[in-house]
């Protein structure tokens, strides 16, 4: 068995998205710093966005999330869990057909992804999901 | 989460709103002491529709011993819920009176001499009995197999599954799902449903690369008139749980979003019932029924309960059928207008005595076990000891595994995965190799040995526990705790994950598990590809060769809090 410690710590060496979206904006500094940063102070709500992503990630390497957000200008993914939490901010031009942004994520540990949304009017609205990365193998 | 309305909603269906239950038949079957084929057959057909379902047989073509568990813990809204209820509680919650058949097939206690009174249970022949009795009463009652039939004897591992499927499809199921199906890998999956008669179905399974469905969702059938929708769900954690490198390109997941999808797509199509075929588990399945609207009849697997009356979910109801060929839940459903209005429900037990075999179905398994005999019957051994798996924690088969693992591969510490398949042999009886393998055959058997720390033991014990006690179902994977030999443990179920486990301590010598300190681990059933080591069963059979007759001690060593 290749159960070692170095397995389980492997992941938490890794840092952020892997993908190159269109405006992406991967910023340094805490969820905290990011989120006043996107938010310019406005007061965050629920409801209107929705954040797809698996319970229990099969690949911690590489993890399929979605959010959508309709009428929003933009999106930002955080991994709060992660060294560095930002993963992408996502800006809608007005030409764009739908608010929606999926990607595949690295997640060093069990974690919340944090989405947040931008209004066209500065109003912000979040969804968080908590992704457990597992290492498996006593199901059944 | 599970609201408390959905909790409260979530209890044993009450049958004078919704129609009867078998319970009362079996009450009556113990008062009078009576068991025959006809009284376990018994049933008033009712409505329109009829469902048979039988789940996670493990490929016990034959009848079994199969003790259920002492210790089945529910956390957050499952606590104290069925079928999070055992033994005297279980008894007392479906009012079966102890020494009963019923409380013999359907708890532990008491198991050996009720063993003795009342014979083993299941076969595939017996099962076809059963099934060609309710499709005499009514032709177009739907068989759904729950999948995990595939894998678990020496004769479905020799053939990759090929007996199994022989069988089966002389019982003519009309779908299924899947699970361990997934461990023969891929390319043996797909050259097997390239040739079954029924559908082979899965709405949450997906190809990893481009997040498209791989297998058909769903198939809807005409059923006395009414259309029925029978959805599919595979165990949602394959390449968490078992190997991925088996099937590399497939992704699972509950994908509750999916389903709903699913049943909204049925019922536009026209589906007057709607009917998902589970292998989710029990916990999982009670939380999607309540989330997602619309679906109408829940046959749960993977888990491995059997329950006598349905669970109520809403307008949901939760059928649970066992394991190892036991059982047979027959439902009849009175479906109008698209509505359900009502149904009736019997949890068959398959008193192998009792219930007569199929002839055809009899020789065809004697034919699929022929070439295989002398290997079957080969007798290892014997045991003094009850051997049994399930249970939360422990289970002496798993004990006597340890055992073999630590003398065998000179460890310190021995880890057996918490499954729940595997029958049970009991006290005075030989082991023989079919034994062994019941409880051990599978497609990643090696038994490695390998260093680890005390932390990251520690580690892997709370990844475990998490994946049993968190309180959210979505992430509970259902199988049981891993079972350790050469060391004991202190569990709070209560607590979150990295504080469940405390006092990590060597049973020989009495020892505080040393964080830092590196200790031999001998196990099997890695889920890493490379995984060296021999057969599981190989170092057991030597094990129990040198012993001659086995004897399992009680065992003590986990201590648990918050139950």
């Amino acid at each position: 068995m290749k159960l070692t410690r170095r397995d389980t710590l492997a992941l938490g060496l890794g840092g952020i998205a892997l993908a190159a979206l269109p405006g992406a904006a991967a910023a340094e500094g805490t969820v905290e710093d990011l989120t006043n940063a996107f938010t310019g102070g406005a007061e965050i709500g629920t409801g209107g966005i929705t954040l797809t992503a698996p319970e229990i990630a099969e690949n911690g390497n590489t993890v399929p999330i979605a959010v959508s957000a309709p009428g929003a200008a933009s999106i930002m993914l955080l991994a709060s869990g992660n060294p560095t939490p930002a993963v992408c901010t996502v800006n809608f031009g007005p030409a764009a057909g739908s608010q929606s942004v999926s990607t595949r994520i690295r997640l060093a540990k069990t974690q919340d992804v944090v989405a947040l949304a931008k209004m066209a009017d500065g109003s912000v609205v979040q969804a968080s999901a908590t992704i457990k990365v597992t290492i498996g193998g006593c199901g059944g | 989460m599970i609201s408390r309305r959905d909790f409260l909603q979530a209890t044993v269906a009450a049958s004078a709103l919704w129609g009867a239950s078998g319970v009362g038949n079996w009450s009556r079957l113990a008062a009078q002491q009576v068991l025959t084929q006809d009284k376990l057959l018994e049933f008033d057909d009712y409505g329109n529709v009829t469902l048979i379902h039988i789940t996670d047989i493990h490929a016990q073509l034959k009848p079994v011993w199969f003790r259920e568990p002492e210790i089945n813990l529910g956390v957050g809204a499952a606590k104290g819920q069925p079928p999070h209820v055992t033994g005297a509680d279980f008894l007392k919650m479906f009012n079966i009176a102890t020494g009963t058949p019923e409380a013999y097939a359907l708890t532990y206690e008491d198991f050996v001499a009720l063993a003795q009174t009342y014979g083993r249970m299941g076969g595939l022949d017996r099962c076809a009995t059963v099934i060609n009795a309710i499709r005499a009463a009514r032709p177009d009652a739907l068989l759904l197999d729950g999948g995990d039939t595939w894998q678990g004897s020496l004769t479905a591992h020799r053939t990759n599954g090929q007996d199994m499927v022989n069988v089966m499809n002389a019982l003519k199921p009309d779908a299924m799902t899947s699970h361990w199906e997934f461990t023969l890998g891929i390319d043996r999956v797909t050259e097997i449903v390239e040739t079954l008669p029924f559908p082979f179905l899965g709405a949450n399974i997906f190809d990893a690369e481009w997040d498209e469905p791989a297998y058909d969702p769903y198939k809807m059938f005409e059923v006395g008139g009414a259309t029925v929708a029978v959805i599919g769900q595979a165990f949602p954690y394959l390449p968490i749980a078992n190997p991925k490198w088996m099937f590399p390109n497939l992704s699972f997941g509950v994908r509750e979003e999916r389903m709903a999808e699913v049943v909204q797509e049925v019922r536009d199509a026209g589906a007057d019932l709607v009917v998902v075929l589970s292998h989710n588990g029990f916990d999982v399945d009670r939380k999607m029924a309540a989330q997602v609207e619309g679906i109408d009849v829940i046959l749960t697997g993977h888990t491995h309960d059997a329950l006598p009356e349905p669970v109520l979910v809403g307008k949901t109801i939760l059928i649970a059928s066992g394991s190892n060929g036991k059982f047979i839940s027959r439902v009849d459903l009175d479906v109008q207008n698209g509505q359900m209005m009502g149904f009736r429900h019997k949890l068959i037990p398959i008193f192998s005595d009792v219930i007569a075999p199929d002839a055809e179905v009899t020789a065809l398994i004697e034919t699929e076990r022929a070439p295989f005999k002398a290997d079957l019957e080969e007798v290892l051994g014997t045991t003094d000891s009850l051997l049994y798996r399930r249970g939360n924690f422990n289970g002496t088969w798993d004990d006597l595994i340890c055992n073999a693992l630590i003398d065998e591969h000179e460890a310190d510490i021995a880890l057996s995965p918490g499954f729940r398949w595997g029958p049970s042999l009991l006290p005075g009886e030989n082991i023989t190799r079919e034994d062994l393998m019941n409880a051990t055959a599978m497609s990643y058997p090696a038994a490695y040995k390998t260093e680890m720390t005390g932390e990251m033991l520690h580690t892997v014990l709370e990844d475990v526990a998490d994946n049993l006690f968190n309180p959210d179902p979505y992430y509970q994977q259902g199988g049981d705790m891993v079972r350790v030999g050469g060391m004991g443990y202190r569990i709070d179920i209560t607590r979150p994950q990295g504080e469940r486990i405390t006092e990590m301590t060597m049973l020989k010598s009495g020892e505080k598990v040393d964080p830092a300190k590196s200790y031999t681990v001998a196990g099997w059933a890695s889920v890493n590809e490379g995984t060296e080591g021999p057969a599981i069963w190989d170092l057991v059979e030597s094990w129990i060769r040198k012993q001659g007759s086995v004897t399992v001690d009680p065992n003590t060593s986990v201590q648990v809090v918050g139950a």
